[in-house]
């Protein structure tokens, strides 16, 4: 099978003011792939991420060189609300704005102009459904979204993004603040979103990377050093530092 | 008892001594213009204009001034203040420029309120030729409470958490979709707090009105915008210091009518406060 690149890096430099965190990445991304992204804090990893939807310029000292190619285009002809309806973000503490559930749900799709109750109410069902939340707060969609707890709250946010529709879903180390329980439901969900969505994860947990991804990424000090299968990097990484990482040497 | 305990205890005394030196002169103040006051307000005071060179009947033309005077200076500088601070926090560039326009509204909040006034005469009545008018005094009055109205909003949108325009945007929202639904409905509770502040200090100046609105002795109500008007705080000053032989009375009633206004409009604040607040759930 030949893979099909949905967005590629050439010679990406990510700097803030003068300080370059991300120097010269080339990377593909396939299609339908669950793409792990492992590296001790500061390997640029984040930044990587929030490159694709061009979330970095929102720090007014960020600067960008080398081009980002999504779906065969440049980023840059998109306008930002386009292309960040397109590869959606899910934050490392779950961040859900103080409305109630269904309107956190519902925002995306307003502010693109769902005016359709009918259709609006249809979208927040589906969305929670595939987030697996549906079932447990179907009947309190009124309720402020801050009184669910950390686990259902991140699988909100996760709802939220899928409610735009989007092709790329980002994840910035989406379990860092949960238990192992609500780790393993979000981790479940992403499975079963492969079939139709891109996920790119970014994880400080190496063990979730094995578990979830197929191909995993690994960067250090904003140098990609290693990327390959997941179970050939895990077992048997080309570089010594990749080796030293996953082995729990430093990081 | 222990040194730490000891030191404790001399601090706790110091901040209580000093609250209570702050606190005691106003209920004094209140509780005097209250008791020397209210006898001598009644239903005719409040309805009836002021008659025999203001030393009988009512505040009735200077009640209604001060009101369309806060409402004049209400519709001038809020929806101004409100976007001027938008577009500073929200979407002015972080450099030299923008830094000296902040630093300048916030010197601007500290300028004496004559100078608002002798500014407003010169720009509002004289060069625009708008007279003495209640459109001068409230556009004076406007701009004298533009920077306290600008620095509360802008510390209002500041203290929203940046992860709610983050959300926002991340879900591919416009700049402005986001300050209006992200943004703005959180910091609707510091925008009142600050506009009411700087509504009250508006009512309740005498200066900036003096050239530009204040009539001294107009003893019915002001046919239009380009009408003198009485208003409470001068006639307050003009009563108090400018007729002989008025009855102490009088001056202290029209006193406590001028508080009970700001109180009034310092209690509506309030409620409507707690009813955004109702909404804030971080």
């Amino acid at each position: 099978m030949v893979n099909e690149v949905i967005i590629q890096t050439i010679d990406l430099n990510c700097c803030f003011e003068k300080n370059c965190v991300l120097k010269s990445l080339n990377i593909d991304v396939y299609k339908n792939e669950i793409l792990g992204v492992i590296g001790p804090a500061n390997s640029g990893k984040s930044t990587f991420l929030r490159a694709l939807n061009r979330l970095n310029y929102l720090d007014p000292s960020y600067s960008q060189t080398g081009e980002i190619i999504f779906e065969g285009k440049d980023i840059g002809i998109l306008p930002d609300s386009i292309l960040r309806r397109k590869i959606g973000i899910v934050f490392a503490m779950p961040q859900v704005l103080p409305v109630s559930i269904f309107n956190n749900v519902a925002y995306g799709p307003k502010v693109h102009d769902v005016k359709d109750k009918n259709r609006l109410e249809e979208i927040v069902e589906t969305s929670l459904q595939k987030a697996h939340l549906w079932e447990e707060v179907k009947d309190r969609l009124d309720m402020p979204a801050m009184k669910l707890s950390g686990g259902q709250q991140q699988r909100l946010c996760l709802a939220r993004t899928l409610a735009v529709e989007p092709d790329i879903i980002l994840y910035d180390e989406p379990c860092s603040g949960l238990d192992p329980i609500s780790t393993a439901k979000v981790e479940d969900t992403m499975q079963q979103l492969k079939e139709n969505y891109t996920q790119i994860l970014v994880t400080n947990n190496t063990k979730q990377a094995a578990r979830v991804s197929g191909r995993c990424a690994f960067f250090l000090m904003g140098d990609l050093v290693e990327i390959d299968d997941t179970d050939t990097l895990f077992t048997n990484p080309r570089d010594g530092r990749t080796n030293d990482y996953i082995t729990g040497r430093f990081g | 008892m222990s040194a730490a305990q000891k030191r404790q205890t001399a601090a706790f005394f110091i901040l209580g001594f000093a609250t209570m030196l702050v606190v005691i002169p106003i209920i004094l103040t209140m509780a005097y213009v209250v008791f020397k006051g209210i006898g001598a307000v009644n239903w005719s005071f409040l309805t009836e204009a002021p008659r025999n060179g203001m030393k009988e009947g009512g505040i009735f033309p200077a009640i209604v001034g001060t009101i369309i005077l806060i409402i004049g200076t209400m519709i001038f500088s809020l929806p101004l203040g409100v976007l001027a601070a938008i577009y500073l926090v929200e979407y002015a560039k972080d450099n030299f420029f923008t830094r000296l326009i902040k630093l300048s509204v916030v010197n601007l909040s500290g300028v004496p309120s004559i100078v608002y006034g002798l500014f407003g005469f010169g720009l509002f009545v004289l060069f625009l030729r708008l007279g003495t008018s209640i459109l001068a005094g409230s556009l004076t009055l406007a701009i004298m409470s533009l920077p306290v109205i600008i620095t509360a909003t802008k510390e209002a949108l500041e203290s929203v958490p940046a992860s709610f325009r983050e959300i926002s945007l991340s879900l591919g929202a416009t700049k402005w979709q986001t300050i209006r639904n992200c943004v703005l409905p959180y910091s609707i509770p510091g925008i009142l707090t600050g506009t009411v502040l700087s509504l009250s200090r508006a009512a309740g100046e005498t200066a900036p009105i003096l050239f530009t609105v204040a009539a001294f002795y107009l003893p019915r109500l002001p046919h239009s915008v380009f009408d003198q008007a009485m208003a409470l705080s001068y006639h307050l000053y003009a009563i108090a210091t400018q007729v002989p032989n008025i009855p102490p009375k009088i001056s202290f009633a029209t006193a406590f009518v001028l508080i009970a206004l700001v109180f009034l409009m310092n209690l509506g604040s309030i409620i409507l406060r707690a009813r955004f607040r109702k909404k804030k759930l971080w």
